[in-house]
């Protein structure tokens, strides 16, 4: 079968970018992985982006990029499935790239926050959620995570506090990340004084919205420049698993499911055991998400994920490292962009382009991307040849 | 919203009423045409006791639209007598402290108003502290 390359790889600084449009940051991301390819020309375009429509007031996404891209008369699609737009995305250009109907393929995840005014935000993010059932209650993703971390907390007897070490971990990485929205360490005394923002989350336990985009081109082994200057990382494995979309509707919610089912039919798919994997990118959009994303991954026992952050298992030296460049947390979160980041952070980690946070020996990553709490899973399995 | 998307769903709200399969016996709230799990499309309308325990709750500060004059207000995740979740508002705390595990029953109150769209209200169950 067709090896599927990571071809070419970019991004922008992600943060509030005011100054910038939509489209400008998202053409940026894809000149940049289009030069990092050597030039390598895609057929189609798989734009990853949730809010658009509202914030900005601008539906197709994709149409709109590519043409602004200087690719138009190309494939142009745009993939909402909230925060794992960006992972769904890379799914699809992959499969389209697998399946030999498409040569080149660019995945590119976009998202602007800063078009959004006001109640906007809230009221945008509580369309994530089941409308009728969760929603209509007043219901938000945040408040949704919250309800799962108290849970958490109260079901495993973990102490108040005892999910710091994930956003402590992705701030110590995100300093060596200059693209990412917080390039500083935080202490422990600033974490337990930080302003509780929906019980028992506090500011740190949030990953902040963010605008930015990044991109990614793939490729077949056989189309890549005779002078391809990057080490070859192929994309192994792909896999996507739903759940419910409503919280409620889970016999039980401490579980992720589809988290759990997206990862071993990756590992499967691979050919490899999880504790191969040399870095895993989870999506803590919620310090809880990422406790209960390494349970599921088979990293921790029910109820003892948050001891990996706690006792240094997931640092860049420890057992299995995650966000190995702040992760949504540090790096900032741009919802549709955010799978999109996770590949191009993997794909760097893996040509050893990762600079003072360099993984050493990094040979296999795996990226996951969760929209809401995993009712859709979307996960890659990243190798060096 | 629109008015009709709240009014057909007044059993729903009012009475707390999903469905159950009459092949497996299983029930659903939200109501459902397809069982969740023997996939069965025969259903009947379940009216559900209205009783349960807190599984999980939090407040909310940064309200949504339609929400900013309860704010703050709690949610919760409340676990029905009949084994089920349900999300839903806790409301007459008065000076209880919500807990995990604290027994809770089903009244209608209002929901949200309608922001700035239509002035309408949306009326609908919440859970307060059990009273027996
Ligand atoms: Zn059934």
């Amino acid at each position: 079968m067709t090896d599927v390359i990571i071809a070419g790889i970019g991004q922008t600084p992600v943060g509030e970018h005011w100054e910038i449009s939509l489209r400008s940051l998202a053409v940026q991301a894809i000149r940049a992985a289009i030069e990092d390819a050597g030039g390598l020309k895609p057929q189609a375009l798989f734009a990853a982006n949730v809010f658009a429509p509202n914030f900005s007031h601008q539906a197709h996404v994709g149409a709109l990029l590519v043409d602004y891209a200087g690719l138009a008369g190309i494939e142009a699609a745009t993939f909402e499935i909230g925060g794992a737009s960006g992972g769904a995305a890379l799914r699809q250009a992959y499969l389209a790239v697998k399946s030999g109907l498409v040569e080149a393929a660019l995945v590119v995840g976009v998202e602007k926050f800063t078009d959004a005014i006001g109640a906007d935000l809230e009221t945008a993010a509580a369309t994530e959620t089941d409308s009728e059932y969760e929603a209509v209650h007043g219901l938000t993703p945040t408040a949704q995570a919250a309800l799962l971390a108290r849970r958490y907390l109260h079901e495993f007897n973990a102490p108040a506090g005892g999910l710091a070490g994930f956003p402590l971990t992705g701030h110590i990485n995100a300093a060596g990340n200059k693209n990412a929205m917080y390039r500083k360490a935080v202490s422990l005394e600033t974490y337990q004084k930080a302003e509780m923002i929906c019980e028992p989350l506090n500011l740190f336990d949030i990953a902040p919205d963010a605008d930015g985009a990044a991109a990614v081109l793939l490729s077949r082994r056989d189309r890549l420049p005779v002078d391809f200057p990057h080490p070859i990382v192929r994309i192994a494995a792909s896999a996507s698993v739903s759940d419910t979309l409503g919280l409620h509707d889970r016999p039980d919610p401490l579980t992720f499911t589809a988290c759990q089912q997206s990862v071993e039919q990756a590992l499967e798919k691979a050919g490899i055991t999880r504790e191969q994997v040399d870095l895993f990118e989870y999506f803590d959009a919620f310090s809880i998400y990422a406790a209960l994303s390494l349970e599921a991954a088979g990293y921790a026992p029910r109820g003892q994920g948050w001891k990996l952050a706690a006792e240094g298992a997931i640092a860049r030296t420890g057992q299995i490292p995650c966000a190995t460049l702040g992760g949504l947390k540090a790096r900032g979160n741009p919802l549709g962009a955010t799978g999109v980041y996770q590949a191009v952070e993997a794909a760097a980690q893996l040509r050893g382009q990762a600079g003072t946070n360099q993984i050493e020996g990094a040979k296999v990553a795996m990226i996951q991307s969760l929209a809401g709490p995993a009712s859709v899973a979307v996960t890659h399995i990243l190798e060096t040849l | 919203m629109e008015i009709a998307r709240h009014w057909r769903l007044k059993e729903q709200r009012y009475n707390l009423t999903g469905t159950v399969c009459t092949k497996c016996g299983e029930k659903s709230f939200p109501p459902r045409r397809v069982c969740p799990k023997c996939g069965s499309e025969t259903s009947a309308p379940f009216t559900f006791c209205g009783r349960g325990e807190v599984y999980s709750f939090t407040t909310i500060y940064e309200a949504p639209t339609g929400f900013n004059e309860t704010a703050p207000y709690t949610v919760a995740l409340v676990r029905l007598e009949e084994g089920l979740l349900v999300t839903a508002q806790l409301t007459d705390l008065g000076n209880d402290k919500p807990e995990i595990g604290m027994p809770v029953e089903m009244v209608t109150r209002r929901l949200r108003s309608d922001g700035d769209e239509r002035g309408m209200l949306v009326y609908g169950y919440k859970f307060r502290p059990a009273v027996v």
